[in-house]
């Protein structure tokens, strides 16, 4: 018997970039040993975590995307010799710029899923859905858009001053 | 205008009884840019194929997504189909609808939509895709093989003996590495020396074998195919082409208290001289540390005596450029220096166990000497401090291996068979001895290793004692070993006149250097790492090079000489093209936008990318930008993600094709 498929009233949108040799491989791994995961992600799969540029995110977040997740091999495993260790580099430095800007930093989750962690994807990919599902759609960008277009109105003296003086 | 074709395949039912594949190929029929779109039971079987082929003649197909299984499995199945039918096999995308969808969701509705939404990623991705041509570069047909022991010499003879050149280079003065030290081999006793020395004299007179001993390698540039490598020679002091090997030199010399590191110090040397009476090649070397003419600027007795005036104070270190188009690394081990700190370790080795301290606390290498005919005491089992032969003799296996807390948590693999081997020679050196051996398991799969374990317990009367040694010092002059017997759970005590530690092997030391200047990956003890522990163990993952012998990881010497036949197999079928093809996913420098700045080479692991001056029709120069080699180049993209000006793109990958992928979800 399987449980009960319980409906949700919202259904967040989850892209994950993943390298091919450790990640991709283990998300197929998952696939050949029949796991069952939420259907919300979408895969980009690239050679390696280092090819993963953080623009990609903030793009997967202005497309409408409610959490993201990038995944790789465990350090000291790429097999690009050190790949994931600038990429690991990379975004210890981005998510400060992230956060900066207003994004919560519970929807970006990395991980280092091996090709033999099947189980591990399964378990990553369910854990980040069912907690971006609890947040709720992902709106910052969109309330930033919005405020974007309030300091463009507002236009009084005492704020010209004020960024004349930053 | 792309005209593109979609096939999405039911495999079987594994994905039509979760997905409806109809429905599928009818939603993504109307994309933009998709001119035929249809559904098969089977993409991958040849009727599908041809499906695949007479659809793009037909319907004249620019791009192919195939929705099917991960890309893992069929990409190169169905980029070939597209090849045959005439287009770039990289204009052929696989949508990954069986082990990303099919097979993880249960819910039709949602994975039939999450299918849609793939095959649509790949459809928008494929439109990016450009034409990719194969890159072929050529094969300089010689081989460098990288340390003259035992590995080395079987992959330079294998490679020769087919007909292609080898530079053999070896750091010490002779080839042989440690098997040459060794007395009798388990697990047949047969003496070292003589199935050894053959194959030294081999190398020596092979015409495809070019030897360069006391030389080490200062250099790698190039890739698989085509490197550059500089050769170090070190000075021998002693004219390879002019010296007959007659050794009277060696006879005069002043110096001949010099602790000889091939008889583990316990013989000695002159300061010029041949490291032991078999070496290969026969030229001395002098050691300019300890010469009294380098020293002093007076003696030069060998000088006078050398008939043929061999002797050369005033040589130079030669750097020496050769060409190859493979690499095979075969550096060995070290053993385990007791009183060091082994890499990752906090605490010192087993300094209380007085190696180093106690002289007749000795290692199974110095054992292997003793033990030796050729030897510095002629074969007979001697104590290092008065000459006396031991009478009780006590071994200790696993000193360093298989302890976590010491840094080493391996088991080093040949120590339960030298050791058992040890207590037969003994026996059989001295008939009244008596040896006793702590051990923790005994370790013997390969072929005949057993038994032979077993025999020298039953014949040759050693006594195994399962437990650790707790204390070692000397009284007198004996040496009290003290530990547990925890199969009876007793402590025992032990009045040896002699202790043999199996120290553990561990990678030469330097292994971590050269394998930067080679770019191949290690381990965290340093041993080097294969491509993949089962299928490609003897491939590093940097193409062209590969791997033989105890520099991967403890090895005995029938595993050594297979994979060193195996490491020559996979030289020669490098060799047996004349060009070589590889995937065109490459990084590629636009070079209008690069500023020059260097960051995606030092993050490139390969040292894929080189600077490269642009200069103007009157030769004055421009700019320096960086300019990716393609035959280097592994195609991590590193280098793209890291570029501040994006001049840099990986082929493939293209920032275009990632962003059309993000902008159709
Ligand atoms: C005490 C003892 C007893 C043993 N007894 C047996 C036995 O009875 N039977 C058995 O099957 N096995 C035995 N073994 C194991 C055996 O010694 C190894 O399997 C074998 O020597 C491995 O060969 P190798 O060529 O890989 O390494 P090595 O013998 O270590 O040779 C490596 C060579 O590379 C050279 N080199 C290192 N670094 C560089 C560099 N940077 N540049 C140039 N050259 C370099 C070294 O000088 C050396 O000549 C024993 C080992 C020990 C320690
Ligand atoms: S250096 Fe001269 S003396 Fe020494 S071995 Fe060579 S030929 Fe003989
Ligand atoms: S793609 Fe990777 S291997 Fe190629 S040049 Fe860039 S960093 Fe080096």
């Amino acid at each position: 018997m399987h449980p009960e498929k319980q409906t949700h009233d919202f259904e967040p949108k989850i892209i994950a970039f993943v390298c091919t040799w450790c990640t991709y491989a283990g998300a197929d791994l998952a696939g050949t040993s029949r796991m069952q995961y939420p259907a919300n992600v979408r895969v980009l799969k690239f050679p390696c975590t280092g090819r993963i540029d953080p623009v990609f995110i903030l793009k997967a977040f202005q497309q409408g995307a409610d959490g993201v997740l990038v995944s790789g091999c465990h350090p000291g495993d790429c097999h690009y010799i050190a790949g994931n260790f600038h990429a690991r580099r990379r975004f210890a430095a981005f998510r400060k710029l992230l956060e900066f800007v207003g994004v919560d930093l519970n929807r970006l989750q990395f991980s280092w899923v091996s090709a033999a962690e099947g189980g591990k994807w399964v378990e990553v990919v369910t854990d980040l859905t069912e907690k971006v599902r609890a947040m709720g759609p992902m709106t910052e960008f969109k309330e930033l858009a919005m405020e974007e277009q309030w300091s463009g109105a507002i236009n009084t003296p005492e704020l010209k001053e004020a960024y004349s003086q930053i | 205008m792309s005209r593109i074709g979609v096939f999405i395949c039911h495999c079987g039912e594994n994905i039509s009884r979760t997905v409806d594949v109809e429905r599928v190929a009818q939603q993504v029929g109307k994309m933009p840019g998709v001119a035929f779109s249809t559904d098969y039971k089977y993409m991958c079987s040849d009727p599908g194929q041809n499906l695949l082929k007479k659809a793009i003649q037909e319907q004249n197909l620019t791009h192919v997504v195939v929705a099917a299984c991960s890309p893992r499995m069929h990409e190169k199945t169905f980029r070939k189909a597209v090849e045959a039918a005439g287009l770039n096999p990289f204009l052929c995308e696989m949508a990954n609808i069986r082990e990303h969808c099919s097979w993880v969701h249960e819910n039709r509705e949602e994975a039939t939509v999450k299918a849609t939404e793939i095959v649509g990623m790949m459809v928008e991705r494929v439109k990016k895709n450009r034409v990719l041509p194969t890159i072929t570069v050529p094969v300089t047909k010689r081989s460098l093989v990288i340390g003259g022991g035992i590995a080395g010499i079987q992959a330079a003879l294998d490679i020769a003996d087919c007909g292609h050149e080898v530079i053999l280079v070896e750091r010490e003065p002779s080839i042989g590495g440690h098997m040459a030290q060794l007395s009798e081999t388990f697990p047949t006793l047969d003496c070292s020396q003589c199935i050894m020395t053959p194959k030294m004299v081999d190398v020596a007179n092979h015409p495809n074998i070019k030897l360069y001993t006391y030389s080490e390698i200062e250099l790698v540039e190039g890739y698989i195919g085509n490197f550059q490598v500089t050769i170090k020679k070190r000075a021998r002091s002693v004219d390879e082409d002019k010296c007959t090997g007659c050794g009277v030199c060696m006879t005069k010399c002043p110096q001949k208290k010099i602790p000889n590191k091939f008889d583990q110090n316990i013989g000695m040397r002159t300061a010029i001289y041949i490291p032991f009476p078999q070496a290969v090649p026969n030229t001395p070397v002098i050691d300019r540390e300890n010469c009294t003419m380098f020293k002093t600027g007076k003696c030069g007795v060998c000088q006078k005596v050398c008939g043929p005036g061999a002797v050369d104070f005033e040589q130079q270190d030669q750097l020496i450029i050769e060409a190859v188009g493979a690499i095979v690394v075969a550096t060995g081990f070290d053993l385990y220096t007791i009183d060091e700190k082994p890499k990752g370790s906090l605490i010192k080795g087993y300094g209380e166990f007085g190696h180093g301290k106690i002289p007749d606390v000795i290692d199974g290498m110095t054992f292997e000497r003793l033990a030796s005919a050729s030897g510095p005491t002629g074969g007979k089992i001697l104590r290092p401090s008065d000459g006396k032969e031991p009478k009780q003799i006590v071994f200790i296996q696993c000193i360093g291996s298989r302890a976590r807390e010491k840094g080493i948590s391996y088991c080093s693999k040949v120590c339960c068979m030298y050791t058992a081997k040890h207590t037969m020679l003994y026996h059989h050196k001295v008939h009244d001895g008596q040896a006793y051996v702590f051990f923790m398991d005994a370790r013997t799969p390969g072929k005949s290793y057993d038994e032979f374990w077993r025999r020298s317990i039953e014949e040759e009367e050693a006594v195994y004692i399962r437990g650790m040694v707790s204390r070692l010092y000397q009284k007198g002059d004996k040496i009290i070993v003290r530990g547990s017997d925890i199969a009876v759970g007793v402590q025992v005590e032990i009045e040896a006149d002699m202790v043999v530690l199996a120290t553990a092997i561990q990678p030469q030391k330097g292994a971590d250097t050269l394998a930067q200047k080679l770019g191949i990956s290690y381990d965290k003890y340093n041993f080097y790492s294969e491509a993949h522990a089962k299928l490609r163990p003897v491939e590093c993952a940097t193409a062209g090079i590969y791997l033989a012998g105890a520099c991967q990881g403890p090895k005995d010497i029938p595993e050594t000489v297979s994979q060193a036949s195996a490491a020559a197999a996979k030289v020669m079928t490098l060799f047996s093209k004349d060009l070589l093809e590889r995937e065109p996913i490459v990084a590629r420098v636009k070079e209008s936008g690069c500023v020059g700045c260097f960051a995606c080479k030092k993050v490139c692991a390969y040292g894929a990318v080189e600077e490269k001056e642009i200069r103007d029709r009157q030769g004055n120069l421009i700019k320096t930008v960086a300019f990716v080699n393609p035959g280097v180049c592994a195609g991590c993209g590193t280098c793209q993600a890291t570029c501040p000006s994006k001049s840099v793109e990986l082929d493939g990958y293209t920032d275009e094709q990632i962003v059309a992928m993000i902008e159709s979800l």
